[in-house]
């Protein structure tokens, strides 16, 4: 029994300490970033899309909607392919073959970034060029890589929620003399909405989040993008571009980015949590 | 003109299959890109010798220690303080306020993306602490990386442990530990390991955080708080710079044969254990 | 086994158990006799299960538990602070009402109990499990299997190797919660004729929605209502000629 409360203690101390580690992080990066919002103005630092670090400028808006673009774009493509894989998986695939496919979809997840980045461009920034326009160099090419690159987190959370219908609901359906596909409709999406939005949310986070393939193919330019060809430049390019060289208020300023990050990514994931709860709750309910 | 119900369905499902094959096409050439290009290059003087004229000639062998070191490390830490957290959190504290908020936090962290703990290891580690850009830098920041996600996923696979397990074991005279040890953290142990190989495929992978703090170093390093450059980050500085495309595909192949071997281990893994527990 | 003659095993005093200030059992006054099996009848919410619970100490875990009054073994109560509980529920065996077979192999699910107490001599083991078994009405149909998963036995066989996993640590007293629940008849009958030999070396309690049951297999039966004893007696009395209304009307059926 002794020896039990102090394994008891020991877990508590390596707890704590993880726990303060954590809790170390995220007061470190609001406090290295919060004061140089507050110092530029929320209203100059989030509304104006004048970056300069020389002249001490901070303006981050053509990044936020350079991330609010491709984020967008990767999840329109996450959603129909992510959809389409899951859809297929759960409902019309043979069982031998669904499971033979799952883990192939985690390898998906498992290749690192640069390597999406580097065959993004090599392969696909030129195709855009020359069929498109543009330097190949875009909202488009990132949005592309990136809803591949969050296509296995999508896909699985969104297996997950489907999976979690009941079968009597689509049991019930087909007694009814749907086909498989109008039960797909309007049985299943709609019973699993909640989770295939949280799906969608969690990827959408992923995308908003990632770095390396994203300054491989979106072109860093700091303007506001035009069109899907234009060059863009995202949150996370801009602090991982900069932050070799940055110092004093410009580093601090790529804090502030990164504090930005943080709020919207963690926004996200909250809804996401908190939408997947709710019909949980009311389905328990009824 | 409205189609039938059945020849909706064969459109749409053949258009879902469509995609589907898409999919794995593009994954299966994406592999297939790096590897054909890089296998030839990839001889054994290439792995075990240190590069030369900036990675234009020579091997890869600083960076595949590099990138054992730093990601090994990172996982050494956080696999067992993850591991007691999570049985700490689950197994010896009331459900409550704190919990729930110590479950939130982890969630939330474990969504922020890298460069955000890069950012805060370079200007923690490499710079406050004054270890500058070295192994040990570059460690700690991604063991701080994926402890949040250790945390969630050994959470996870404990909370799936059923009840009654826990009751017949106190039942039978077993003390809280006896119980965690012999029972819990036994049927928990496949999806505890697979977040911990999962981490460990993430660090491996990992580019931003470690290009922040673990530095890029061509030397071979040789202590902790030398700097170091990691494959994935070769790789990038190879390909970006245009230096040595060759190379640059070689370190790729390298990668991701070390990745596709750690998914199977993590597979075979999940698999033996499975069965063991008798699921 | 080691409870004297004139000693009950257990004896309850004016026992009361709250959860989050809800009383499950109402102010309890009973014994459990040496060698007898005890019947626990009643409708649901009766605070059957809570009052096992009770014995074992498992009601601990749960987090708005509470309780006045006294259990008494041997003399002590067993909500003394300094008293073993992991002794106590090595001698209180419990057998839940859905069988619970531990993932892993049969040997592993029996011999767990001791060495959790830090026994691990095969040889010990061994013999007790034989005499587990064979008391479980078992032995003969896993004797040649032992190493195979628990989980792939009936479920009349997974709730008797339940029995046996509390066999081996040799308790006083085996408490049963429903044990025949959702088994077979013929399960359920190989079950109860265990209890018959097993009333020898121990006293059982029986928790039971199954009055029939009662009335087949023990000796003395108390039926609970609501949280409180209404009545306790011979089974024989109990069921033929009870003393209180209440008692009669549940066993007529006219409610639970």
């Amino acid at each position: 029994m002794k020896r039990d409360k102090v394994i008891g203690a020991i877990l508590l101390a390596v707890a704590l300490s993880a726990i303060t580690g954590l809790a170390i992080i995220t007061v470190f990066i609001f406090r290295e970033g919060v004061p140089i919002i507050l110092r530029v103005g929320p209203r100059q630092f989030f509304l104006s899309t004048d970056w300069d670090p020389s002249l001490g400028h901070f303006g981050i808006l053509s990044m936020m909607v350079g991330s609010l673009f491709v984020t967008v774009g990767a999840a329109v493509i996450g959603v129909v392919f992510s959809l389409s894989l899951a859809i297929v998986l759960t409902q019309f695939a043979p069982p031998g073959l669904s499971a033979a496919l799952k883990p192939v979809i985690e390898l998906l997840a498992g290749i690192p970034s640069v390597v999406y980045g580097f065959v993004g461009v090599v392969t696909l920034v030129p195709l855009i060029r020359q069929w498109l326009g543009g330097p190949g160099l875009s909202v488009l090419a990132a949005s592309i890589v990136l809803g591949v690159m969050i296509l296995p987190t999508i896909t699985s959370i969104a297996i997950d929620a489907l999976q979690a219908v009941p079968k009597s609901y689509l049991e019930g359906s087909i007694a009814l003399g749907a086909t498989r596909w109008q039960t797909v409709t309007m049985v299943l999406l709609r019973a699993a909405r909640s989770g295939l939005v949280a799906a969608i949310i969690l990827g959408m986070g992923r995308a908003i989040g990632e770095t390396m393939a994203v300054i491989m193919v979106a072109g860093n330019a700091l303007d506001v993008p035009r069109s899907l060809l234009a060059p863009v430049r995202t949150l996370t390019s801009n602090i991982a571009l900069e932050m070799g060289y940055a110092s004093g208020d410009h580093r601090q300023a790529l804090f502030a980015t990164g504090v930005t990050l943080f709020v919207i990514i963690t926004i996200l994931n909250t809804a996401a949590l908190a939408i997947s709860r709710q019909r949980a709750g009311k389905r328990r309910a009824t | 003109m409205r189609l039938s119900p059945v020849t909706s369905q064969r459109l749409a499902v053949g258009f879902m299959w469509l995609l589907t094959g898409i999919t794995f096409a593009v994954l299966v050439f994406i592999l297939a890109f790096i590897l054909v290009h890089g296998l030839p290059h990839v001889t054994w003087t290439f792995l075990t010798h240190s590069p030369a004229s900036m990675g234009r000639e020579g091997g890869i062998f600083p960076m595949i220690l590099g990138t054992f070191l730093v990601a090994g490390l990172a996982v050494l830490l956080a696999a067992p303080i993850g591991v007691a957290t999570a049985v700490y959190l689950s197994e010896y504290t009331r459900e409550g306020r704190l919990t729930l908020v110590i479950r939130f936090g982890a969630d939330c962290l474990s969504g922020v993306p890298s460069i955000i703990f890069g950012l805060f290891g370079f200007v923690f580690f490499a710079i406050t602490l004054g270890m500058g850009l070295s192994v040990l830098s570059g460690s700690l920041t991604l063991a701080l990386m994926v402890l949040p996600t250790i945390i969630r996923t050994s959470e996870e696979a404990i909370r799936a442990v059923p009840t009654s397990y826990r009751e017949v074991s106190l039942g039978l005279g077993g003390t809280r530990w006896q119980t965690v040890f012999y029972v819990v953290l036994r049927s928990a142990l496949p999806g505890i390991s697979t977040g911990i190989v999962l981490s460990l495929g993430r660090s491996i992978s990992e580019t931003a955080a470690v290009m922040l703090t673990a530095g890029s170093a061509l030397r071979l390093p040789r202590s902790l708080f030398d700097s170091s450059r990691t494959l994935a980050l070769h790789f990038y500085l190879l390909s970006r710079e245009g230096i040595s495309m060759p190379n640059a595909y070689a370190t790729a192949s390298v990668l991701i044969i070390a990745i596709l071997a750690l998914n199977l281990l993590a597979y075979a893994l999940m698999r033996r254990f499975a069965v063991k527990v008798g699921h | 086994m080691q409870t004297s003659a004139t000693t009950p095993p257990l004896a309850v005093q004016g026992f009361t158990a709250s959860f989050d200030g809800q009383p499950a059992i109402k102010g309890l006054n009973l014994e459990i006799l040496p060698h007898e099996r005890l019947a626990i009848i009643g409708p649901a919410r009766s605070g059957k299960t809570t009052f096992l619970r009770s014995l074992n100490r498992l009601n601990d875990l749960s987090p708005g538990f509470t309780h006045s009054g006294k259990i008494l073994r041997d003399g002590k109560d067993i909500y003394d602070a300094d008293v073993d509980v992991g002794e106590l529920r090595r001698k209180l065996g419990m057998v839940y009402a859905t069988p619970v077979p531990l993932p892993w192999s049969i040997y592993d699910n029996l011999a767990y109990g001791l060495r959790l107490a830090g026994i691990r001599d095969r040889a010990k083991l061994d013999e007790r499990m034989q005499a587990a078994l064979g008391y479980a009405f078992l032995w003969d149909e896993v004797k040649d299997r032992l190493h195979e998963q628990a989980h792939v036995l009936s479920g009349g066989q997974q709730q008797r190797l339940c029995i046996a996993r509390v066999l081996m640590l040799e308790p006083e007293v085996l408490l049963l919660d429903e044990p025949c629940s959702g088994l077979d008849p013929i399960s359920t009958a190989k079950i109860e004729d265990a209890l018959v030999a097993l009333k020898e070396k121990h006293s059982i309690v029986l928790v039971t929605n199954n009055t029939k049951q009662a009335a087949r297999a023990s000796d003395r039966t108390a039926f609970f209502l609501l949280g409180e004893l209404i009545e306790i007696g011979p089974t024989a009395q109990i069921f033929t000629r009870p003393a209180q209304k209440q008692t009669n009307d549940y066993l007529m059926g006219q409610f639970g």
